[in-house]
């Protein structure tokens, strides 16, 4: 399931979701992104982050994402949450959660969804911290965790 | 032809979408490009480091040789930086 919203998400609550009802459930995997503080520690400067999109791209690059996680390993149920718009440090900003019978298959898919995430699907991330605004910049090492799944 | 612009491109650009009536020789993404580039010192600018740029058509991420023609939706953007 793909959700792209504004409003946070109660991890306890969605991880019981995901295997409610069903018992060929025997592991849940599940990843948490978090806004980092990019002011400095101590310095009792505050920062924000501003999370923009693509309506329409951003779901369906998500749903094609799940479906190619479901190609490769044998899930029971997946979900991934992003939220956009303004958010605080230590806000919540993604939630990946794969469940299957067994652990591996759960752990190795919900780290291709988050990897697969990062640079595939349209989201921009605006840093505002005590020098001012600017466009986080996308990582090498993110492409290159992509292209590792690749097979 | 929609053209959606999003991040810093949509800064640069200032605007968030426009419908263009492009010429008939803009045949490839490309080509729409270059063209776009010639609109004004905002559209140059922006445009300027092509290898920032990321393009989508209709929702899918596409190359410089991928068609284009009027009735689509085409999205500029920079390398995304979600999750």
């Amino acid at each position: 399931m793909i959700r792209v919203q504004t409003q946070d998400f109660d991890v306890g609550a969605e991880l019981e979701q995901l295997a409610a009802g069903n018992h060929q459930v025997g592991g849940i995997a599940s990843f948490i992104g978090l806004v980092r503080d990019i002011a400095p520690p101590g310095s009792g400067a505050s920062s924000s982050m501003t999370l923009e999109h693509y309506p329409g791209m951003t779901e369906k690059r998500l749903a094609e994402i799940e479906a190619e996680a479901h190609r490769r390993w044998p899930l029971v149920s997946s979900l991934i949450i992003h939220r956009y718009g303004r958010l605080a440090p230590g806000d919540r900003i993604v939630l990946v959660a794969t469940a299957s019978s067994h652990r591996e298959a759960a752990l190795e898919s919900c780290a291709f969804l988050i990897d697969w995430l990062k640079t595939e699907a349209p989201f921009w991330k605006l840093e505002e911290g005590p020098k001012g605004a600017h466009w986080v910049e996308a990582k090498t090492s993110d492409d290159a965790r992509k292209t590792a799944w690749k097979k | 032809m929609k053209l959606l612009y999003f991040a810093w491109l949509r800064q640069k650009i200032g605007k968030a979408e426009e419908n263009l009536d492009v010429p008939d020789h803009v045949t490839e993404v490309g080509h729409l490009l270059d063209w776009l580039e010639s609109l004004g010192p905002n559209y140059a600018t922006a445009l300027k480091e092509r290898r920032a740029v990321k393009v989508a058509v209709n929702q899918d991420y596409v190359g410089l040789t991928h068609p284009v023609k009027a009735g689509d939706e085409v999205a500029l953007f920079p390398p995304v930086t979600g999750g």
